[in-house]
């Protein structure tokens, strides 16, 4: 075990745990944001530099502070560290940095984007992004491409934490895409127009931190604060089943992971569950999904909706889509 | 006349072959090595040479090949780093074009110190035609049986592979370098956990050194450590080749003692031969292209009005503030018409070009700080985008995964700093520099700047 304190806060975890996954373990306002790690995609991280911390202590053998800042993500704990994130000037001002280099490619069209609302970038620019831009060249573009008929590219949008590629290399039989190109003209794409088609692809949707992949099936079809999110699972034979159902209504806009407070998806579901089960009737629905890391959403306050009166609704779908397939009277139920 | 260790054989007609080359007494070190010495002996001879690392950083070699772990249970690597494309810089080129056989030797000595059965040369892709100079270069030590398995009957094997890269510069950085050696995008790896002598090539210990520094070792191992440690000043010890290059009489490659005064590198005739054109010298840019810029004054002499020598330690004096850095001794002269904006914007779209877009300061700073420069040079500039530069180079600095980051910042931040005058020139009369000639048709005087002989 090791101690580290972080702004001040000391806290014990195990050797080999990264800076960022210790400040979690404390949790609150400490958290360094993270816009390319990914708990459960390994190698992933160190990309994005908005995690930059600065290391006051290296440990308790060696009092000397690391010469640079690091990134808390990739770099593990010593015992006796002192890590110092939303206390030390030079760490905000860097994220400051990361952000306006980050936000001078990247297009501020949230009010178009699919993904406002649920957007990590958006989050961080609000948090640390300046007001106006100083950025007056012209900035890179990029056609919006199909990747297939359920994914949709904006590169434009694309901050390439590479999280995507390593989605395909850890979840999919083969990459088809990856990234290509140096420098600011970098972009992920499949080369040769290729469809990325395997049961898995559509978690690069879950895992992209901004709107550069959007789920084609729920495009435009609702901001998601205007959406509530149920927790539901389903018996699949290629995933774990468990779900969020993002509904309106009856309707099932859009069905992704499970994300946690932090945005990540632990355990990752196939694309029947995602884009092919869209009535409450596939689903057990288990009860509200609490979101708290996007006040947007949160502010809907969907949560006091009256579970039984739900269930009741479900069950009442069930039974008139049975009605139909029997060819019975689906009226006659509610007799 | 300097003494010369790297290049004392270099006119002789045909070193490029094996035959000249061994009776020029060359493999006579692999000899010695592997027959009267041990592995350990050899790195310590290393250690006494003080020999630093000339790809640019100048780590002590012999201790960076100490932290090799032999015990891993898994193959050790030797990696020699010819990708050498830092602008300024052609040192490397010049010993692989010319004498392969002095890396070759010194790769079989490092590749014994530190328990290697396979070393690669990892060469840039722009020297095409140089591979088929190293691939005959192996062939012929490999006949004479100085490769392959058995060397001289000592129970020591080794097989050099040359493999050309794609021609990225981010590829001369080490992690990268393995990347791309793999087979992968030439990204480079987090440090921690990828450092190279822990989890290099194939995640195995992987000792990456340059070609000059591998050059060096049979001459220390020729001479012994102790003896090499005597050429050379304090802690910069033994000789450096310096690539020189810009506004002077003699481009070219030399050898220099290190401790050898900059001014007589300068304006002795044995070396640069002065500023061309009777000219005076306004700016130097002393280890290749990604090392702070320094003017007239400050590079002949330190900020405390000592001479300025060629060593590690002479030219990082003083600091940014007023120092630079030996690099890898790519040493560009810039003479009283030269414009430092239009100069800084060619490194600064270099450096735009070649930014692998793996982590965001870079990928995006590097073309921003162009775009600006190309402004300003072009005419177009504002009075804040020069504060405007200097910030952006600082939130690069420091902040990226690999050292391109700071190559890229740094000549921006010391070009502001050292030059101002140049650059609000530009803003002032946006006019005159929209002739590309504007510094040649009317030098810009400005303080203490230029220097005479």
């Amino acid at each position: 075990m090791a101690k580290v304190t972080i702004d001040g806060i000391e806290t014990e975890v195990p050797d080999g745990t990264t800076i960022l996954n210790a400040a979690r373990q404390v949790g609150g306002a400490i958290v360094p944001p993270a816009m390319c790690y990914y708990t459960s995609l390994k190698e992933s991280g160190g990309n994005c530099r908005v995690c930059l911390v600065r290391v006051a202590q290296t440990s308790s053998r060696d009092a000397r502070p690391l010469p640079k800042l690091v990134a808390s993500c990739s770099t593990p704990v010593q015992d006796g560290m002192v890590v110092e994130n939303i206390t030390s000037p030079a760490v905000l001002e860097a994220r400051k940095g990361v952000v306006e280099f980050l936000l001078i490619n990247h297009p501020l069209d949230c009010p178009v984007c699919d993904q406002a609302g649920e957007c990590d970038l958006q989050d961080l620019s609000y948090a640390h992004g300046l007001a106006s831009t100083r950025y007056e060249e012209e900035r890179r573009t990029f056609e919006p491409v199909d990747i297939g008929d359920k994914i949709k590219l904006h590169m434009t949008r694309c901050i390439l934490c590479y999280r995507c590629t390593y989605v395909a290399d850890q979840l999919t039989d083969e990459r088809r895409h990856g990234v290509l190109n140096r420098g600011d003209r970098a972009e992920i794409g499949t080369y040769i127009k290729n469809a990325i088609d395997n049961d898995f692809s559509g978690n690069m949707i879950d895992v992209c931190p901004v709107g550069a992949l959007t789920d084609r099936t729920f495009r435009f079809k609702s901001r998601v604060w205007f959406t509530q999110p149920l927790d539901a699972h389903r018996d699949c034979d290629k995933c774990c089943g468990k779900v969020v159902l993002w509904t309106k209504g009856e309707e099932v806009l859009r069905v992704t992971g499970r994300k946690d407070k932090y945005g990540e998806v632990h355990e990752f579901i196939c694309n029947e569950c995602r884009f092919e089960r869209k009535s409450l009737s596939d689903w057990v629905v288990e009860g509200p999904r609490h979101i708290n890391r996007h006040s947007v959403i949160s502010q809907n306050h969907y949560e006091k909706i009256n579970l039984v009166a739900l269930k009741k609704e479900v069950e009442r779908q069930i039974q008139f889509q049975k009605g139909k397939t029997n060819g019975n009277n689906p009226n006659a139920l509610q007799a | 006349m300097t003494r010369q260790v790297l290049l004392k054989d270099i006119n002789v007609p045909g070193i490029l072959s094996y035959e000249v080359y061994r009776r020029q007494g060359g493999y006579s070190a692999v000899e010695k090595a592997l027959r009267e010495m041990t592995p350990e002996q050899v790195t310590e001879e290393v250690k006494l040479s003080g020999l630093r690392g000339r790809g640019g950083a100048g780590f002590p070699s012999g201790l960076k090949w100490t932290f090799i772990n032999r015990n891993a249970g898994k193959p050790v690597y030797l990696v020699c780093n010819a990708d050498e494309s830092e602008p300024g810089t052609f040192k490397d080129r010049y010993l692989l074009e010319h004498i392969p056989h002095l890396l070759i030797e010194g790769m079989i000595l490092s590749s014994f110190a530190i328990g290697a059965n396979t070393a690669y040369i990892y060469m840039r892709g722009e020297f095409r035609w140089i591979f088929p100079i190293l691939e005959r270069a192996i062939a012929e030590a490999r006949a004479a049986g100085f490769l392959g398995d058995n060397i001289l009957g000592s129970g020591f094997s080794l097989e050099i592979y040359v493999h050309p890269g794609g021609g990225a510069y981010i590829c001369g950085e080490e992690t990268a370098l393995l990347e791309s050696l793999e087979g992968k995008r030439g990204n480079p790896r987090l440090k921690p956990p990828y450092f190279p002598a822990v989890m290099g090539l194939y995640h195995c210990p992987t000792l990456v050194n340059n070609v000059e520094t591998l050059a060096t070792v049979p001459a220390i191992v020729n001479m012994g450590g102790a003896e090499y440690a005597r050429i050379g000043v304090g802690k910069s010890t033994g000789t450096k080749l310096i690539s020189a290059s810009g506004h002077i009489n003699k481009p070219g490659v030399y050898e220099i003692e290190l401790g050898l005064p900059v001014e007589e590198f300068i304006y002795s005739d044995e070396y640069c031969g002065g500023i061309w054109k009777g000219r005076k010298l306004k700016a130097v840019v002393a280890g290749g292209s990604s090392v702070p810029i320094l003017p007239a004054d400050l590079i002949l002499k330190t900020a405390k009005g000592e001479p300025r020598l060629m060593t590690y330690e002479s030219l990082a004096e003083g600091g940014f503030e007023s120092g630079t850095m030996l690099g890898s001794g790519g040493f560009i002269v810039m003479d009283e018409t030269t414009c430092i904006v239009r100069n800084l914007w060619n490194f600064t779209r270099f450096y735009h070009h070649e930014s692998c877009g793996q982590c965001s300061p870079c990928r995006e700073g590097t073309g921003w700080m162009e775009k600006v420069l190309h402004r300003i040079e072009h005419g177009e500039g504002r009075p804040h985008d020069i504060d405007l530069l200097d910030d952006v180079a600082k939130k690069i600095e420091g902040k990226t995964i690999c050292p391109l980051g700071d190559a890229a910042a740094w000549p921006v931040s010391s070009a502001i700093r050292h030059f101002r005058d140049d650059f609000e020139y530009h803003i002032k009369y946006p006019e005159k520099v929209k002739n590309p000639k504007h510094f040649e048709l009317e030098p810009l005087v400005s303080r203490s700047h230029l220097a005479t002989a």
